[in-house]
């Protein structure tokens, strides 16, 4: 079970957390979209293997979203 | 009770003044407190103590501890019975009841020791190769199969016992409590750390309590006894003994199992106190001081009872004052085993002869303890058979005629380092030659070794290495600098086995009859191996699952490196190319009650209840559980069947007025100057347009163009509004109005606060619903249709309970939710009852709320399943025009344009139910194949309209209105006629929520 630093609440653990995924993606303006990028934002995902921008929920916590780096090979945080 | 014939007259780390009985396979025997079940049977000249997995052979005690292969045995009896127990680990008390397994009708006469003879029918992959063809005979042979399988018998009944969880932190948490282990405790507690110490048996000190060396001049025994002192009262240590650390988890997440109950037979009806607790311990730093286990020596017969590893019949000897045998001979490839030598002659056995593989023999301490006690020394030479049936007899060396005499064969082939939580904690192995065995290689974050376990063997070694590792640990994690104190430095007599070389690995003795076992527990011998080389499973992982090899109870311990090495050398490989297998948690056995914990039956999940549940309860509601809630069902009234109180219920709600609890609801309260401009991005209508005190419906959509809920919301006053969700989708709701809200839209002001256990709710609807809200709420406010109009919002007191009154309807009745703190529900409830009797009302359940809004075609859960678009369940005129809301891009999917599944109404043409889940085909019957053009999703009978009625998803159903179909069950067999009509059974301009 991981050990998340929550900016906001200090080391947590796992448990308190909700996993939200690719975090590398920002929703664009709908107006102003093609539906190819419309389509990649709304489905398409990287499952990259190293360091990986994600959403934590702290759900059982403050409630904040935080976007962290973890490395999907070690399941280590990095910076 | 017998005498106790192989006990030593003295010494032992046991209480003669605390005789304990205790009965194996139903014959009494008695022991010391002090004594494990195993050392207990060794002095009672107990040597057969199970049979074996695969070919029934008879087995004895082979180790003192947790590596045990074969002395696996069933505790006790009915509901707390426990199976493959090691007998070595087993705490001896008073009355317990051991018996052997996998043996019938008895232990001395095994009829499955027939599969001995037929072994050579029965090779490894044996069950892999024989039980494939033909496919159709698979069940049959599963039968078969399961009644061989496995040793011991799992209990039947449900555990009887409680068990206890704790969470901790620490800053070093030490495993294993033996020389390293105690001596890093001591150091790290000294570094001013928050120290945890775990060791799984119950006594601290590991091999030091066998160990006949001095330690600063008193008995290694001694030391131990000083170093625990000083840790039970050293400040921030925390001394847990059986306790064993079996699970390594991210960031140093250490879990443990601690036995309780300290030696006393365990009966929790009589102390009411939890049997075992499950330690979940976070460490910053770890250091692992899990010693080393002894290695045997792979040679025909040698799983005849009375073949004992070297060390655990030093352990029996001096820890126990127990003899396992009175004659011995010795088999070693290192000079650890010599130990034997004065071990068995202080407790009154002797050494016959020590067999020493290495041609150059002992080092210098070994070979002098042997001619000071006048024993014979093979070198170069090795045991090729053995002699004896439910005990050895004798041993033959280097195939010569004559026997030597005895009755116990110490082995000894090396010492594995008891590297697994290393390898769990992701860190790397290494082969040392020097020792012949797996050694840590760094790797592991924030965790070291320390120890044995390192390879270290010298007592003074492993002291002052534990030390230097504690007290490191502390450094790092205290931000002190390195300080290691004397007591690390300690002058160790007697140490035999200071260095581990020279060791000469020895994997196999060739050329010899019989089987050769490397794996005790699963019957896996050196032949088997060599099959599995030729059949081409040559890589350790292969060759574990198509042997079995490790796959047993004991996980390998005795057996994995020696299979690797044997595998290594028909490969032509270094034993560190092949590797070893993974190491992977638990280390050993947890109990399921330990996990569970206080997590089951009602308490497996949380159980939420409305603040009404009581009266509920207290007025005869059939309850019913609905996702974590707890809801009132029905209200049946004398004699009434379930149906009999629905139908009431429901035509009472649209005759009169009814009153059921919709605390459930998920509540949220929207604050901020931009909390419209929130709403308006959520939800596909129009929001901005809401005035301070109406309420509005809105639907939300996913950003994949799908609606994800449905509720009103409510403008209380300025920039605050009120929220509603369904019961089912509050949660998920929150987090996703939090992740718009928080990451999308940072820059719009909203605050959202979860209300749901603060307001308490209840529906009034039904025609009189108005005359009873009046006669209810305080000083006659003004409730009539101009003062809260349809979709109106006012606030009132009722028996002097503040109260919200929002005028919607989930029924399509004139109705009014009226909502109230949490604490007030009762009083209002009840002053809502009292006030309606006079105009007939009564409460009504969730049963009766669903046939009301399945009469109005009303959707839930049932209908807003992910797939459903808002037009597909007839909300497409809801949709604003411009401006963005979630979801909306989606919508303009070109897949999205094709005809789609619609919400409609079915109505039976018979009075057969509509199956909720049926396919609307267009033919009768339950044809093999058909077009299916939709299904059911919601169904009830209507005593309103007299007749079975369904909500359902129908391709292209708008355009079908009048239509027949068939709702085709396979499920419940049923195939109804049924007539394609507008979901809106009742009332379809809306007049009566509105007048």
């Amino acid at each position: 079970m991981l050990l998340i630093q929550c900016p906001h609440c200090g080391a947590r653990a796992q448990t308190e957390f909700t996993y939200g995924g690719d975090a590398t993606r920002e929703r664009p303006a709908p107006e102003s979209v093609t539906a190819e990028e419309w389509l990649d934002y709304v489905y398409l995902r990287d499952n990259p293997r190293g360091p990986h921008l994600e959403w934590w929920h702290h759900a059982a916590g403050c409630r904040r979203w935080l976007k962290l780096r973890r490395d999907t090979a070690t399941h280590k945080f990095v910076p | 009770m017998s005498a106790q014939p192989f006990r030593a007259p003295h010494g032992g780390r046991i209480d003669r003044r605390r005789p304990l009985g205790f009965t194996f396979d139903g014959a009494a025997f008695s022991g010391f407190h002090g004594d494990t079940l195993a050392s207990a049977l060794v002095a009672n000249g107990v040597t057969l103590v199970g049979r074996s997995f695969k070919y029934h052979r008879r087995r004895g005690i082979l180790s003192a501890g947790v590596e045990e292969p074969n002395a696996l045995v069933q505790l006790g009896a009915g509901a707390r019975t426990e199976p493959n127990m090691r007998a070595t680990q087993v705490e001896l008390t008073g009355g317990l009841a051991a018996r052997s397994q996998n043996r019938w009708p008895s232990l001395r006469f095994d009829a499955g020791a027939v599969n001995n003879f037929f072994s050579p029918l029965l090779p490894a992959g044996f069950y892999n190769k024989t039980f494939k063809w033909p496919p159709a005979w698979w069940m049959g042979y599963e039968f078969f199969i399961r009644r061989m399988a496995g040793l011991g018998r799992a209990p039947s009944a449900a555990d009887p016992d409680c068990y206890t969880r704790r969470f901790a932190h620490c800053d070093v948490l030490v495993v294993g409590g033996g020389a390293a282990g105690l001596a890093a405790a001591r150091a790290a507690a000294n570094g001013g750390a928050k120290v945890f110490l775990l060791e799984q048996d119950f006594c601290f000190g590991g091999a030091l309590l066998a160990s006949d060396a001095e330690i600063n001049g008193a008995a290694a025994a001694d030391w131990v006894d000083g170093e625990v002192d000083f840790l039970n009262g050293a400040p921030g240590v925390t001394l847990l003994a059986r306790t064993a650390a079996f699970g390594v988890y991210d960031d140093n997440l250490i879990c443990a199992c601690q036995r309780l109950g300290g030696g006393e037979v365990f009966d929790a009806e009589k102390t009411k106190k939890p049997r075992q607790r499950l330690w979940w311990i976070r460490a910053r730093r770890v250091v692992l001081c899990s010693g080393a286990l002894e290695r045997p020596l792979v040679f025909p017969g040698n799983d005849t009872p009375g073949v004992m590893l070297a060390a655990a019949a030093v352990t029996y000897a001096r820890r126990f004052a127990a003899l396992a045998g009175r004659n011995a001979v010795v088999f070693t490839n290192n000079d650890s085993a010599y130990d034997v030598i004065p071990a068995l002659h202080e407790a009154g056995g002797a050494v016959a002869m020590v067999v020493d593989s290495r041609e150059g023999g002992a080092g210098a301490a070994a070979a002098a303890l042997a001619e000071q006690h006048g024993v014979t020394v093979r070198r170069g030479a090795v045991v090729t058979a053995v002699r004896g049936g439910r005990r050895v007899r004798g041993a033959v060396v280097d195939r010569a005629a004559a026997t030597v005499d005895c009755d116990l064969l110490c082995v000894s082939g090396g010492w594995n380092p008891t590297v697994h939580l290393f390898s769990q904690a992701q860190g790397r192995l290494r082969y040392a030659d020097g020792i012949a065995a797996f050694v840590p290689d760094g790797g592991a974050d924030n965790f070291t070794a320390a120890g044995a376990v390192t390879g270290e063997s010298g007592t003074a070694g492993c002291i002052a290495a534990g030390a230097h590792a504690g007290a490191a640990a502390a450094a790092a994690v205290c931000g002190v600098g390195v300080t290691v104190s004397d007591a690390a430095t300690v002058t160790v007599t007697g140490d035999l086995c200071a260095s581990m070389e020279p060791i000469t690995a020895l994997w196999t003795v060739d050329g010899g009859r019989g089987k050769a076992f490397v794996d005790f527990q699963n019957d896996v011998t050196a032949a088997d191996i060599a099959l599995a080389h030729r059949e081409g499973y040559s890589k350790v992982e292969h060759l574990k699952r198509y042997t079995t090899l490790g796959m047993g109870t004991d996980q390998g311990r005795t057996s994995g490196v020696i299979g690797a090495a044997i595998m290594a050398g028909l490969c032509g490989r270094t034993i560190g190319a092949g590797g070893a297998t993974t190491f992977r948690p638990p280390f050993t056995a947890v109990t399921l009650g330990a996990i569970a914990g206080a997590e089951r039956g009602a308490e497996f999940m949380p159980l939420r209840r409305s603040p009404l549940h009581h009266w509920h309860v207290n007025n005869g509601a059939v309850m019913v559980n609905v996702d974590l809630w707890q809801r009132a069902q029905f209200y049946p009234r004398g004699g009434e069947t379930m149906m009999q109180a629905v139908n009431r219920e429901a035509r009472h709600v649209r005759e009169k007025a009814g009153l059921v609890d919709v605390s459930t609801l998920g509540k949220i309260c929207i604050r901020g100057r931009d909390a419209g401009v929130f709403l308006e991005r959520v939800y596909i209508n129009k929001w901005t347009t809401l005035r301070a005190g109406r309420c509005r419906y809105g639907l939300m959509l996913r950003e994949d163009g799908f609606v994800l809920d449905d509720g009103t919301t409510t403008r209380i006053a300025g920039g605050e509004y009120y929220m509603t969700t369904t019961t089912a989708r509050a949660a998920e709701v929150l987090a996703h109005l939090e992740f718009y809200a928080q990451t999308v839209w940072p820059e719009l002001q909203v605050h959202l606060d979860s209300v749901t256990d603060q307001w308490a709710a209840a529906a009034l609807a039904g025609p009189r619903a108005r005359e009873v809200l009046a006669a209810a709420v305080d000083r006659g406010a003004a409730v009539d249709n101009d003062a809260l109009p349809f979709m109106g919002y006012a606030e009132a007191a009722v028996d002097g309970c503040p109260v919200r009154l929002f005028r919607i309807t989930f029924s399509g009745e004139r109705a009014y939710e009226v909502h109230t703190p949490a604490d007030y529900a009762e009083a209002v409830w009840s002053r809502l009852l009292a006030a309606g009797a006079g105009f007939g009302i009564a409460p009504y359940g969730t049963e009766a709320m669903n046939v009301l809004r399945i009469e109005k075609g009303h959707v839930t859960g049932a209908e807003l399943d992910g797939t459903t678009l808002a037009a597909d369940l007839g909300f497409a005129a809801m949709q604003k025009a411009d401006g963005d809301f979630i979801g909306r891009r989606s919508l303009e999917r070109p897949g999205f344009q094709a005809p789609r599944m619609e919400l409609v109404g079915l109505a039976a043409d018979d009075d057969k139910p509509i199956a909720r889940g049926a396919q609307l085909i267009s033919e009768p019957g339950l044809p093999a194949q058909a077009v299916m053009a939709g299904h059911v999703t919601s169904a009830c009978y209507s005593a309103n309209l007299n007749k079975e009625i369904a909500l359902a998803l129908l391709r292209g159903g708008r355009g079908l209105h009048g239509g027949k179909m068939f709702a085709a069950s396979p499920l419940s067999g049923a195939s109804t006629p049924v007539t394609v009509t507008s979901p809106v059974f009742i009332d379809p301009p809306g007049e009566r929520a509105r007048g």
